[in-house]
């Protein structure tokens, strides 16, 4: 169908067109992460086993650029797609849609496409400018990197559409999305590492998608290798956030 | 005549509620099929079985030969809708929209012309929220005609619309079926339905209470004509026998008679017979709006 590729075509423009949306993908995960790479610097005391501990054995910006990499996913998987679709249903936009002959497919396929493609323009732009700017690395597996992101982005994708099926209205899925979004962002790798969280912080990370999705990148990044547990853990976060998004999709 | 829809004891319900019990009715190919009826009695759901926007209970339905039950989104596909409370993303542009809509179609005319028809060329590149209320309508009535339809649905579209804006939308409407199609139009505007439909379908707590021409509706269910004028004769008791009158009230100086047929040219006649002649003499015909307060008892009904 002609269809699809018009609607995933309409709704990147209207992604660019609208403020909210771009603020939380492109703007705030930049600002945040050049602000921590300003403060801790990238370079690491190789004498301190507590600092190489804590920054995985890379200087701060190092660590910090695959986990704004992974925030980018979460704002669009957390924010932007679920209020879209919220706002969408709200607003009698997809009642309109169904009315004129688009099958859910058509609707879902266009969402995620546009998420993927959001996801991975700020992917880029982050790796980028950090090189630019910091001298950071590139990634030290590349394939491996790529899967993880692909996995990474699908799972954020799906979180999205199970948020936009399961939050009522745009305000739900606003105030809902945003308040995962910083919880996540502050414990699951854009915040303080890992290493000197409290222990009560980092189980709770363990049960974030984006504590997993950020080791993941991070560890392929920095060349330690594929983390099987977290790739499996953030598998299970697609497949169960998937279903149940499809079987709870509604139009109206 | 070819059928564009055929409905035969749709029923549908919400648990114990009967929102739709036991509508039949067909509409033709070329006609301006009118729904009336107070809130809550119906007329969306069944607007909404009909393009298979939900499920039905049970009954048939048939809409261009198909069963939208089961082929809801291809019966989609082949005509045009305006629902209500239905829109379009904010930001989207004109041109954006009608070329999607054209999109699912392979047999879609070509949306400039249909943008030049609509009055929309020098919106194309407006984005929808910054479009008036009859820019809309008329975004939406093209949408809903991009695809070439041979049957469009028209949910209340002019609810909410100011005069002049409802005026222009009913242009709209008998420009759409001069374009060929089969219109089935929701509305609760008497005065609406009355100027543009050629039958009309009265629902009234889920079932067709009436169902013939706006003409046919008058005559059978808007009650008598009246003959009002203002007079000092004190007895007027002879009127009664005057021909087609049924009755005679007075309120003071202002006698109503009411009546049937051609009860005006027979009071104006009596009364001149007896040298009355009220320069306030005038004639008030039922109009679908007292057959319809008569159908459905005059106080919603919800």
């Amino acid at each position: 169908m002609r269809a699809t590729p018009k609607l995933t075509w309409i709704e990147m423009k209207l992604f660019f067109r609208e403020p909210m949306a771009l603020i939380f993908s492109f703007a705030f995960p930049f600002f945040v992460m050049f602000i921590l790479a300003g403060v801790f610097g990238n370079e690491i005391d190789t004498e301190d086993p507590e600092s190489l501990e804590v920054w995985r054995g890379v200087g701060p910006a190092d660590y910090y650029v695959p986990a704004y990499v992974g925030i980018v996913m979460a704002s669009m998987g957390l924010i932007s797609l679920p209020l879209r679709l919220a706002t969408y249903r709200e607003r009698g936009v997809l009642r309109r849609f169904r009315a004129a002959g688009f099958p859910a497919g058509a609707i879902i396929i266009s969402q995620v496409a546009v998420a993927l493609g959001i996801a991975a323009v700020g992917a880029i732009a982050i790796t980028v400018s950090s090189t630019l700017f910091y001298g950071t690395q590139a990634p030290e597996m590349p394939l491996a990197t790529l899967g993880a992101w692909l996995l990474g982005a699908g799972a954020f994708a799906a979180i999205g559409i199970f948020l936009g099926a399961i939050l009522p209205t745009a305000r739900t899925a606003q105030g809902g999305g945003l308040i995962l979004f910083f919880m996540m962002m502050f414990i699951s790798g854009g915040g303080p590492p890992r290493g000197v969280l409290t222990t009560s912080m980092r189980t709770l990370s363990d049960f974030l998608p984006l504590t997993h999705v950020v080791l993941m990148l991070q560890e392929t990044w920095l060349g330690y290798g594929w983390d099987t547990r977290a790739s499996l853990i953030t598998v299970a976060f697609f497949v169960c956030t998937a279903a149940a998004g499809l079987f709870r999709f509604r139009w109206g | 005549m070819a059928r564009a829809v055929v409905v035969r004891n749709l029923r549908r319900t919400y648990g114990e509620v009967v929102a739709v019990d036991d509508v039949s009715f067909h509409v033709d190919e070329g006609e301006i099929f009118g729904i009336i009826g107070p809130n809550g009695s119906g007329k969306t759901t069944t607007v909404e079985c009909l393009q298979g926007l939900r499920s039905r209970s049970g009954g048939e339905v048939e809409v261009l030969g198909l069963d939208p039950g089961s082929h809801g989104t291809q019966v989609r596909q082949l005509i045009g809708s305006q629902l209500q409370e239905s829109n379009l993303p904010d930001r989207i542009k004109v041109w954006e929209a009608l070329d999607l809509f054209a999109s699912r179609s392979r047999s879609a005319v070509d949306w400039r012309e249909l943008a030049e028809r609509w009055g929309l060329t020098g919106k194309l590149n407006a984005v929808f929220a910054s479009l008036s209320g009859g820019q809309q309508q008329r975004l939406f009535v093209a949408l809903a005609l991009v695809n070439a339809p041979r049957l469009v649905f028209l949910d209340e579209m002019t609810t909410g619309l100011d005069p002049s804006a409802r005026r222009l939308a009913w242009e709209l409407i008998a420009a759409v079926r001069e374009h060929g199609a089969t219109v089935v139009l929701v509305t609760h505007f008497m005065d609406e339905a009355e100027a543009l439909c050629d039958r009309i379908a009265v629902f009234h707590r889920g079932r067709v209470a009436a169902l013939d021409t706006p003409g046919g509706l008058v005559a059978a269910h808007g009650g008598d004509s009246r003959v009002i004028f203002s007079t000092g004769e004190g007895d007027l008791s002879w009127l009664g026998s005057v021909p087609c009158v049924d009755g005679v009230a007075r309120r003071g100086r202002r006698i109503e008679v009411s009546g049937h047929g051609a009860v005006l040219a027979h009071t104006a006649a009596a009364l001149g017979a007896r040298g009355i002649y009220p320069a306030d003499l005038h004639f008030e015909r039922p109009t679908l709006e007292d057959a319809f307060l008569n159908l459905v008892g005059g106080h919603g009904g919800q």
